[in-house]
């Protein structure tokens, strides 16, 4: 497919700008950029997000244990996955090329609650308004209370969701928030017997609400075949870890990159040289580089990392129910549901469901209760850690001099990673919702339905008071403005 | 059987390595080290959903938060259950986490009061200023008041 259309117009001074964006500075780095031409018909079409700028400065100059905690505060989002992604490249620099068997399961168990609580939250705070009521639905109704007068039983599972992924993190980091559980070569804290018997004690509830919504969105999609096989879709190549035996592994594993017809372009690579795979593009409009796939190039080497990516990648998924539902996702709609933009959010559920499995699992397995939590080896000089983030592949590359201060480090977060497919989503979008049409908040909600499909990490760890209201602004060609709608 | 929780409850949000929105997390740290009976403190990156499960059984709650808008030096007033959310933003209003309070647990939450200091500067890596470290200063007494008011 042609990745540069409607990404530069030819004229742009001779057309209008639309910007969807957030006026307060705190939340939402990102926005939206249309070029109308006099006919309303769409010439240029960019996501912009600016946030992802001082993450190495943060980091470089630190010790380096000290690393796997600072790097929480990156993002008030999933602290946790920069806890056990920083932890896994450190584990290099101390030498444990094999962690003990409680210190990776403690990690996992972490890993999972991280991932069980980020995606129940995506699922039921952020997109079920718009999947339930539709994308031209009033603003009022498109919030989880919204859910709630309707779905009573839904909005209640997605908070209890949420609360018990909380506590599986509370119990393996130490705290709610700014854990610190994992350290560089293992975990300083095993699972408590009565920590165990607390979290079993909800495990098999979990389990059904998470089963529940994985059949929820096989509701939606049903009810709204078209819609959803289409919107916002286009072939995109992929990029996930897998395990040796091509298992979805969400903690660890090696790199599988396929193209859009799901042809290996490479497998099984192992990520301590992943910059021999991946390069970084820049684009002079955008903040957020542009990761691509070397063999292929810039403009043909993009790729899309996260959810549906990894369920559809990989070759089994090794939890029975979520393996039967992926298979059944995978056959849905002779395979387009698990082709479209929107089949994130079955994905979605579907991993949401596997880590309540995996949970289940771990609970029962003793090694939690260990006492060996310590590995070590060689001091190495630098550390590459990657693992599947909630939103997709995130990687932490460090180099550690010889008085333990970081020099260098270097960040992919899944965001990132997903740049180049989000600013196609919202050109697809806008080629076929908007082009030619006056725009109303119902239409311009479509575009941010897309970009919420991906689940883009917008808000980095900082929040404070204050409104935090979405503004579309028209702009004539002068720059000047004609027309604004305000919401939030 | 779990212990009964404190009658009033702290809820702090913000990011210590975010300039200003260290406000709210420093001072959580100093009322937990003032060790007022009664009170517990949570401090969290930003409120979300599953903070409603927190107010349950409370007699009283206080969010405390940095502010962009809040007139110097801050800003203590009651919080009224609110559908103020965004669904374009992980993050939770104090009203709204009141909001959520009330269609999960199907009853009125506790009062409750967000006290707001006011900052300017929120990037990575920045210090608190010394315009936020005043109003901080300022905001403590009536922190310790709200806590202590039963």
């Amino acid at each position: 497919m042609d990745t540069t259309a409607l990404e530069t117009a030819t004229q742009p001074e001779r057309l209008r700008r639309v910007v969807i964006e957030p006026l307060s500075r705190v939340e939402g780095h990102g926005k939206v950029t249309l070029l109308m031409d006099e006919d309303d018909h769409v010439q240029q079409a960019r996501l912009h997000i600016v946030e992802f700028r001082a993450f190495e400065k943060f980091i470089q100059g630190r010790p380096y244990w000290e690393v796997p905690v600072m790097v929480q505060r990156l993002c008030g989002i999933c602290p946790v996955s920069h806890h056990l992604a920083a932890c896994k490249a450190l584990d290099q620099v101390v030498g444990a090329t094999e962690l003990t068997p409680t210190a990776e399961k403690i990690r996992r168990l972490m890993h999972y609650g991280q991932i069980l609580q980020s995606h129940a939250l995506h699922f039921f705070h952020l997109s079920s308004p718009d999947l339930l009521f539709g994308f031209d639905s009033e603003v009022g109704r498109r919030n989880i209370v919204g859910v709630a007068a309707a779905y009573p039983d839904v909005a209640k599972q997605g908070v209890l969701l949420r609360k018990y992924g909380q506590e599986v993190i509370r119990h393996t980091a130490g705290k709610r928030i700014h854990g610190t559980g994992s350290v560089p070569g293992g975990v300083n804290k095993n699972l408590a017997a009565d920590e165990r018997a607390a979290l079993l004690a909800d495990i098999y509830q979990i389990v059904a609400w998470s089963r529940d919504a994985v059949r929820m969105v096989r509701q939606l999609f049903e009810q709204n075949l078209e819609l959803y096989r289409s919107f916002a879709t286009f072939p995109a190549h992929t990029l996930s870890l897998v395990r040796a035996d091509g298992a979805l592994d969400l903690y660890h594993g090696g790199l599988r990159a396929r193209d859009a017809d799901g042809r290996t372009i490479f497998d099984h690579v192992d990520y301590d040289h992943y910059w021999e795979r991946i390069s970084e593009d820049v684009k002079a409009w955008s903040y957020m580089k542009f990761p691509f796939f070397k063999e292929l190039g810039p403009e043909q080497g993009w790729y899309r990392v996260g959810p549906l990516t990894r369920v559809v990648r990989c070759d089994f998924i090794p939890t029975p129910l979520a393996d039967r539902e992926r298979r059944e996702f995978l056959a849905f709609d002779d395979g387009r549901a698990a082709a479209s933009t929107l089949g994130f959010h079955w994905a979605r559920m579907i991993e949401m469901l596997h880590s309540a499995e995996a949970i289940k699992d771990l609970l029962h397995d003793d090694d939690l209760l260990g006492t060996d939590l310590m590995a070590g080896g060689k001091r190495q000089a630098r550390g590459v850690g990657v693992i599947e983030a909630p939103r997709g592949t995130l990687i932490h590359h460090y180099r550690v001099d010889e008085n333990d201060q970081v020099v260098r480090a270097n960040l992919i977060v899944s965001t990132t990673h997903n740049n180049q497919a989000m600013n196609l989503a919202i050109r697809e979008v806008a080629r076929r919702y908007l082009d030619g049409r006056k725009l109303t908040e119902g239409l311009l909600n479509h575009i941010e339905v897309a970009v919420r499909a991906f689940d883009p990490c917008l808000s980095c760890a900082t929040h404070a008071m204050g409104k935090m209201p979405l503004s579309v602004q028209l702009l004539d060609a002068a720059g000047e403005q004609v027309d604004q709608l305000v919401r939030g | 059987m779990s212990a009964a929780p404190a009658p009033v409850l702290v809820l702090a949000v913000g990011n210590l390595s975010r300039g200003d929105d260290a406000l709210g997390p420093l001072l959580a740290e100093r009322l937990e080290a003032a060790g007022l009976p009664g009170v517990e403190v949570l401090t969290d990156f930003q409120l979300q959903v599953e903070h409603a499960l927190d107010l349950v059984g409370r007699e009283r709650v206080i969010f405390v938060d940095a502010g962009t808008g809040t007139p110097p030096p801050f800003d203590l007033a009651p919080v009224s259950p609110a559908a103020d959310f965004l669904h374009t933003s992980h993050a939770l209003s104090p009203a709204a986490v009141l909001a959520a309070f009330v269609k999960v647990r199907g009853e009125a939450p506790p009062p409750a009061f967000a006290l707001c200091v006011r900052g300017d500067r929120f990037e990575l890596g920045e210090p608190l200023s010394a315009f936020a470290r005043a109003n901080l200063d300022a905001a403590w007494p009536a922190l310790l008041a709200s806590c202590e008011a039963r």
